[in-house]
């Protein structure tokens, strides 16, 4: 199977090469024959990328050591749910699945694009094909995942105990959809700039696969933010980790896209900006996996140290310089049809948003450089860590949630006074009220006074956009309220699905702010003993040590604390908390022993325990306890986020026009009205 | 064994009995339930030094603080270390600033979390903020 699986990687070099060759020739000469032969490729590819991917899952589910990516990321002891994601936890696999995934969304672009962007389809298979040819070039060059090894051990050396948590099992997939769709709409751009096609038809092509991409990287993070939370233990979910940021870097620019895309639509607007940020997210994308694989900068959560970094770099400066090429050559044909008749208008307002968003993403990305840049200039080596990313990005961010108030409050093109006071009363007295209800309520931390009050503001302008567009359809066709709120949503799902996804940031910031009210000790705890911790919901909560218990189970060999949890003297459950030592089928020990978090969660207040390890091999054991305030509302808001990112991407609703300039201007508070069907 | 050495065996090994049950038992298998921990001191926990360690990198290369190195990840023998050496420098009599120095001295500008906020380091806190300025300015 293993033989079979690299010949598949071949066979798939060779196909996606003449996929890459015809589609662009094809695509040039207009030459139906050999567009038709990029489009069989591009199924072709994916049939042989499938073909490789079964031969490397039978090999992990027979655990056939003689294959070194099976050896070396599995076991027999490992648990079935884990053998799944160990084609995706390390390198080789990883790529493998990349290439696969890309192959699949090529084929599903060719099916499923509709006629009048047909003229786009050669070039987007061929860019497909290029680059999953780009990434199984990789793969038989230095990361072939059917590499053989020079014995047969008798059990693989198992999986990384932190990548056994279910978080793991769903996090790089989601991450890694998020990156590849972004494939598909940069492949649309580079088909239009070589046509010459450079109206609103490629971006009508792209809107919803920028969504899919997203979607997929929104929930890859929050996934991410999740696991680092419940198994990292060291009581946060973020913490500015190079390969964290590169995860965040293509989020920021599409999020901007996705704001910008509404001006070019309704106003003709920022035709470059927006291929630019398109081809930019296609970028950081492959940056991302380039810092992420090649080790240049160290992190928790990258692969080792491997020459794919060379190959990575090298894609990288290569399809940068000939995309950017490509864009400038065709920037007279992207001039606009209007231009910003005030600041006081909802393009303004857009603008503002998308500078905010990119400036973070830069950054972002500056302060996950400057380490290196500093070595180089001035050959001092520093660090740029999370006080500083927060130093420097927590400003922006308040900003950015006040910005996602103030821009549907505005009307496009021109605001007047008497527009913009009817518009901003509610919304503004809702954050002016909730900021006075903090400061009575003692709250002097001026971040989380800020984001509390702009999340309400921006909480009021949602608020009030849903009740004035559910009013209208109310007065106009006699519907009950919930009624009229239902239609409203599903007729307008683009506007109203995104201010669902504006209250899911709220929500998000909301927790983000409770970080700042964290509190945190450590104890040493005989069994019987308790430990006291207040956190600043008023509350006493006392943890008190009921023993510890070893046992064997599955893959590993666990040390449980058991302690009961008070608050303020009344008895709220139990919590456990583990060290785990993990064993391969024979009994000897795979890895340094892990360490699982108990966690009680509730709507104000996470308690996080952690068993830091026992004294002299006693039962008298060393905690640290963390009361982590309002962190369930960061999982919360990342659900709300990802329902309103599903409504905008769920087909039906109205279809949003582009058409002239005359039907472009629409009042920020206007509703669309249709009668009910 | 006569009676009255019946009763003192009796008798002690009762109160050896009593005697360990207030003692902590050991658990049945030490060697797999992690690196053994030292009890937790009340400067592990005081405020001070927890400050003064989030500002000081653990070498380890985990790319987190000392505190949270230490508190985390307990295989991790760079961070107690360190936590050591930031104690021993405070029992000296060395203030923060100077624990900080002495670090700076020791391990280089890279022991820090955050740069200092001077010369080419300015350009790390300040080119984002200034350049999202600028654009604003010119659109405005």
């Amino acid at each position: 199977m293993t033989l079979l699986g690299y010949l598949s990687l071949w066979l798939a070099l060779l196909v996606g090469l003449w996929g890459a060759i015809t589609g662009f020739v094809g695509g040039a000469q207009r030459r139906a024959d050999l567009q038709q032969s990029a489009r069989h490729a591009t199924f072709a590819l994916f049939g042989a990328l499938a073909i490789a991917v079964i031969c490397l899952e039978v090999a992990i589910f027979r655990h056939d050591f003689s294959v070194q990516y099976v050896a070396s990321r599995t076991s027999r002891n490992l648990p079935t749910f884990y053998l799944w994601s160990a084609l995706y936890s390390g390198q080789e696999g990883s790529l493998l699945f990349w290439a696969t995934v890309l192959s699949l969304f090529g084929v599903l672009t060719q099916v499923l694009t509709s006629r009048r962007h047909k003229m786009y389809l050669p070039y987007v298979a061929a860019v497909t094909c290029l680059v999953a040819t780009f990434f199984v070039t990789v793969m038989i060059g230095a990361a072939n995942p059917f590499q053989r090894m020079p014995f047969t051990p008798l059990d693989g050396q198992g999986m990384n105990p932190q990548l056994q948590n279910p978080g793991m099992v769903f996090h790089p997939p989601m991450l890694y959809l998020g990156y590849i769709s972004i494939t598909i709409p940069f492949a649309f751009a580079i088909a239009a700039l070589l046509t010459k096609k450079l109206d609103a038809e490629w971006m009508v092509a792209v809107r919803k696969w920028t969504i899919v991409s997203w979607l997929f990287l929104s929930i890859g993070l929050l996934i991410g933010m999740w696991w680092a939370y419940v198994e990292l233990g060291w009581g946060g979910y973020w913490a500015w980790d190079p390969v964290e940021n590169a995860a965040l870097l293509p989020w920021l620019v599409l999020t901007a896209f996705l704001h910008s895309v509404m001006i070019q639509e309704k106003r003709g607007m920022l035709k470059k900006w927006n291929l630019a940020l398109i081809l930019g997210a296609w970028v950081l994308s492959i940056f991302g996996t380039f810092l992420t694989r090649s080790g240049v900068i160290a992190s928790v959560h990258s692969f080792t140290q491997s020459p794919v970094g060379y190959y990575f770099l090298a894609f990288l400066v290569a399809a940068t310089a000939a995309t950017g090429v490509l864009y400038v050559t065709r920037l007279p044909l992207l001039e606009a049809e209007a231009t910003l008749e005030s600041i006081v208008s909802r393009e303004a307002s857009f603008l503002f948003n998308n500078l905010l968003l990119i400036g973070l993403a830069f950054s972002v990305l500056w302060g996950t450089l400057f380490p290196i840049l500093s070595e180089a200039v001035k050959g001092v080596k520093i660090t740029y860590g999370a006080p500083t990313f927060n130093f420097v990005n927590i400003p922006l961010g308040l900003v950015l949630l006040l910005l996602t108030g103030i821009g549907p409050l505005i009307a496009w093109r021109r605001a007047s006074p008497a527009n913009l006071k009817r518009q901003f009363a509610v919304p503004v007295t809702v954050g002016v009220f909730a900021l006075l209800i903090l400061l009575v309520g003692g709250i002097r931390d001026l971040g989380a006074l800020l984001a509390f009050s702009f999340g309400a503001f921006v909480f009021g302008t949602v608020f009030q956009e849903f009740a004035r567009g559910a009013r209208a359809r109310n007065r106009q066709y006699g519907e009950p309220m919930p009624v009229a709120l239902w239609q409203l949503l599903s007729r307008n799902r683009r506007r109203y699905g995104g201010y669902i996804v504006h209250i899911g940031i709220v929500l998000l910031f909301v927790g983000f702010a409770g970080m700042a009210f964290k509190t945190e000790t450590e104890a040493t705890l005989r069994p019987g003993e308790s430990a006291e911790l207040k956190g600043r919901d008023g509350h006493v909560y006392t943890f008190t040590h009921l023993g510890i218990s070893q046992y064997n189970t599955l893959n590993r060999f666990v040390t449980a604390a058991l302690l009961d949890v008070r608050r303020d003297g009344k008895d709220i459950g139990r919590l456990r908390t583990e060290k785990r030592q993990h064993v391969d089928a024979l009994g000897n020990k795979t890895f340094e022993p892990s360490t699982e978090v108990g966690i009680m969660s509730g709507l104000r207040v996470d308690l996080y325990v952690v068993l830091a390890g026992l004294v002299d091999g006693t039962e008298q054991a060393v905690f640290r306890f963390t009361i982590n305030p309002l962190v369930w509302w960061v999982w919360f808001g990342g659900f709300v986020l990802v329902i309103g990112g599903l409504i905008v991407l769920w087909p039906g609703g109205v279809a949003v026009a582009v058409k002239g300039p005359a039907s472009r201007a629409q009042a920020g508070y206007a509703v669309k009205l249709e009668p009910a069907r | 064994m006569n009676r009255r050495e019946f009763l003192f065996v009796t008798v002690a090994g009762a109160g050896a009995a009593l005697q360990d049950t207030t003692r902590t038992g050991r658990v049945y298998d030490p060697e797999r339930a992690g690196r053994g921990q030292a009890p937790v001191t009340a400067a592990d926990n005081d405020k001070g030094v927890q400050v003064l360690e989030k500002q000081l990198k653990c070498s380890c290369g985990c790319g987190l603080d000392i505190y949270t190195c230490r508190t985390t990840d307990f295989s991790c023998t760079y961070s107690p270390a360190l936590h050591k050496q930031v104690l021993t420098m405070l029992g000296d009599g060395k203030t923060p600033q100077e624990v900080i120095d002495a670090f700076v001295a020791q391990y280089g500008q890279v022991a820090l979390m955050s740069p200092p906020r001077r010369g080419f380091n300015l350009l790390g806190y300040f080119v984002p903020g200034g350049l999202l300025l600028t654009d604003a300015t010119a659109l405005i």
